[in-house]
């Protein structure tokens, strides 16, 4: 018989997880960077790896204290949105993917490569870097928590930190967009040429926006490592996806939209990866491997891209007005 | 800003370069056999001795892994899945005198019914015939043309289809990968002769292209879809399709049939039959590729929609039905290039186009964004560059070096070498 107590808690669990968090705040970044300013940015990915690497790499090789590890992982991917949008913020938004996705592939195989082994662990990764954030911790040591929510200090240490980051996160994105820089934004994504028309330098207001999500995206990949270990493999293009499907669910030019797409995504993902798990264990569905059962939830995530870009393009809470889309 | 950025990528290439030659991976013994399960393991000795630090190198189905042998002569990796992996002993490690005897310093490893397999060499006594850089170069070409030209037959569909529908398809990794999976359903599965399983795949890959336009992009183009939620939905499709084909196919990597004939030599360069074979069909089919586009009435529509679809639909020509051929073409473009990608790398697994899909994007954003000849152009050059960097380059940094260059020609001629400027707007 399928355990449904086991499946609900386990969803419900994702609810306030980190990876969640920083899902959210992943495509927060992308919100700014697509939503916003129609800048289409499919290298989010390699702005997660820079910052974990950045933290781990600052930590463990250097020794760094945690405020300068943060400061070391942002810091590169200012340079790395540098490095992106120079050659490619004057082009078309086909051209800005292309590099975005190929930059993210470079950051990816510079951190996978055997050549710096030594610092980057190649294709094992890295961890052992969590000493310093824990140390932080005011929380006594102890679980507390209620229902499926029971968790020791460090984790809810963890969750507490990462959510107060999506929070501000989300204060002062919503802040920002409502000032005359935002709307210099979101002309820049409605029509480019009547912005340049009104005096303002579109180019310096791209990279400004390329810088900020980026920046999120770093911080995101910083909580993203916190709960587990640094390894390669997880910056692949599909991440960059995955962060899309959320953006999209909740609704590109939104505040909100990313952290509730981000809860959406998980729980359900939880929820019928469990269900499927269960039900072939179970025997209801005899045609199916567990293994396959693994690999639908993929699929699904595809099947979900593509239906909501179809037929509900601006998300679950986005203005039909505001279409993200740039033309 | 940009001076320094460049300096900087030339310097982490040069040190790249010079830390295989001197230091290496760290001294380890054993890499990845906490987290995999399978594990390639041998022992390297001469006359009963163990050998300290002989470097050896693992590779095969994405993964990538080196070691160096410990004081006791034995080496351990751990590799991800059960699949054929190329087991390279690097015999500039070895001490002086001692050589691969029999065999090759290269094995192909293939795990049996346990989860670990072992791998020795043969060494012994002799000096070592080192191959010279001109020769390591004029092989490397040949192999760098041969890749190139597999990577042409996709990126002139994905360029056409980009030139007449304005679509950047991310799913072509996916018509690539379905040209090989047909090819081994219906040759290792089904027992059909291999040429037929081919021809089979490569219309069935046809067919497929037909579908995805009729069931998918041209109600959509119907609908008035923008060209960025449309790549957006390419997206979505390419990932739906890639674990769809996990799911039926697993997540190993089989080979087709013939995949490891061996290879002829001349002079220097070492080439097998299918290698001969995949790059002449490469040719014989581009060449009609262009013959059709050049000559005769269907290409020379599809041109004309490419260039100004609504001045060639005011023209008379029927716009949607050139898409539909251009996309019953591309597919079957992509599939045999999956077929030949098949037998290149060599295996065949479910995110084999996906490996080289940004290597096609590069290849015609090079080439020039909807230039059929720029597409071939420009794969011909990123195949070069991906082999021919592997004379300096640790072989998994080969992809990068591709990619770099993408960037590089897009910061000093971004239409790309064949577009013209109007098209970047």
């Amino acid at each position: 018989m399928i355990d449904w107590g086991a499946i609900f808690s386990n969803a419900a669990v994702e609810l306030i997880s980190p990876t969640t968090a920083a899902y959210a705040l992943a495509a927060l970044g992308l919100a700014v960077h697509f939503g916003y300013t129609g800048l289409l940015n499919f290298g989010q990915a390699g702005f997660m790896a820079l910052g974990a690497y950045g933290y781990a790499i600052s930590i463990l090789s250097f020794g760094f204290p945690v405020w300068a590890a943060v400061v070391v992982g942002i810091a590169a991917s200012v340079i790395f949105a540098l490095i992106l949008g120079i050659p490619t913020l004057r082009l078309r938004a086909d051209y800005l993917a292309i590099v975005t996705i190929a930059a993210a592939e470079i950051v990816r195989l510079l951190f996978t490569t055997n050549t710096f082994q030594p610092l980057t662990g190649s294709a094992n990764g890295l961890s052992g870097y969590k000493g310093g954030f824990a140390a932080l911790n005011p929380i006594p040591e102890g679980s507390y928590g209620f229902g499926p929510f029971q968790y020791n200090a460090y984790d809810w240490w963890l969750r507490l930190v990462a959510w107060t980051i999506v929070v501000l996160a989300c204060l002062f994105t919503w802040q920002i967009m409502r000032s005359p820089w935002g709307r210099v934004i979101k002309g820049i994504r409605e029509d480019e040429d009547a912005v340049r028309a009104l005096g303002k330098n579109v180019y310096f207001y791209k990279m400004q926006s390329l810088v900020l999500g980026g920046v999120y995206g770093t911080i995101a990949g910083m909580i993203f490592v916190l709960p587990r270990a640094v390894v390669p493999s997880n910056y692949q293009t599909s991440l960059t996806f995955f962060i899309y499907a959320i953006l999209l669910l909740g609704g590109a030019a939104t505040i909100l939209g990313p952290v509730i797409g981000s809860m959406i995504f998980w729980v359900l993902l939880s929820f019928f990866s469990g269900f499927i798990a269960r039900a072939v264990e179970a025997g209801w569905l005899p045609f199916m491997s567990s293994i396959q059962a693994g690999q639908l939830r993929f699929i699904l995530v595809g099947v979900a891209i593509m239906l909501i870009v179809i037929f509900r393009p601006q998300g679950i809470f986005g203005n039909k007005k505001e279409l993200a889309f740039v033309k | 800003m940009l001076a320094i950025f460049l300096g900087l990528l030339f310097a982490a290439l040069t040190i790249a370069t010079f830390s295989t030659l001197s230091a290496g991976p760290a001294h380890a013994d054993e890499i990845g056999t906490d987290q995999y399960d399978y594990v390639l393991a041998g022992n390297v000795q001469f006359n009963q001795k163990p050998l300290d630090g002989v470097l050896i190198t693992v590779k095969g189905s994405g993964y990538d892994a080196q070691v160096k042998t410990g004081v006791d002569g034995k080496w351990k990796v751990g590799v991800p899945e059960k699949a054929t992996y190329t087991v390279t002993l690097d015999e500039t490690t070895l001490p002086k005198g001692v050589i691969v005897a029999k065999g090759g310093s290269v094995i192909k490893a293939e795990f049996g019914l346990t989860k670990v397999k072992s791998v020795n060499f043969f060494l012994g006594e002799g000096t070592r015939t080192t191959v010279s850089f001109l020769d390591q170069f004029v092989n490397r070409f040949v192999n760098g043309l041969n890749f190139g030209l597999l990577l042409a037959l996709a990126a002139i569909g994905l360029s056409l289809i980009f030139g007449t529908t304005g679509l950047s398809n991310f799913a072509h990794a996916e018509m690539i990968t379905f040209g090989a999976l047909m090819t081994l359903a219906f040759s290792v599965y089904l027992g059909l002769p291999v040429w037929l399983a081919i021809i089979i795949a490569i219309v069935l890959s046809a067919g497929l292209g037909w579908t995805l336009d009729a069931v998918i992009w041209k109600p959509l183009r119907r609908k008035g879809v923008g060209l960025i939620p449309l790549m957006i939905v390419s997206i979505g499709l390419s990932l739906a399709l890639r674990y769809l084909f996990q799911y039926f196919v697993g997540g190993d990597t089989k080979q087709l049939p013939g995949a490891g004939l061996a290879k002829l030599n001349f002079g220097p360069i070492q080439l097998s039959p299918i290698d001969l074979a995949s790059m002449g069909i490469s040719i014989v089919v581009l060449l009609a590729v262009s013959y059709f586009l050049l000559r005769t009435r269907i290409g020379k529509a599809t041109r004309a929609v490419s260039d100004n679809p609504s001045l060639a639909s005011a023209s008379g020509i029927d716009v949607d039905g050139v898409i539909r051929i251009v996309w019953v073409v591309g597919g079957g473009l992509a599939g045999l290039s999956g077929i030949l990608w098949a037998y290149f790398r060599p295996g065949v697994s479910w995110d084999m186009g996906f490996q080289i899909l940004l290597l096609v994007f590069a290849a015609t954003t090079l080439g020039g964004l909807g230039t059929a000849f720029g597409a071939l152009l420009g794969s011909i050059i990123v195949g070069l560059f991906v082999e021919l960097s592997t004379l300096w380059l640790p072989s998994d940094l080969k992809y990068v070096g591709a990619l770099v260059v993408l960037i590089l020609v897009l910061l000093l001629r971004p239409q790309g070498i064949l577009g013209r400027k109007e098209r970047i707007g």
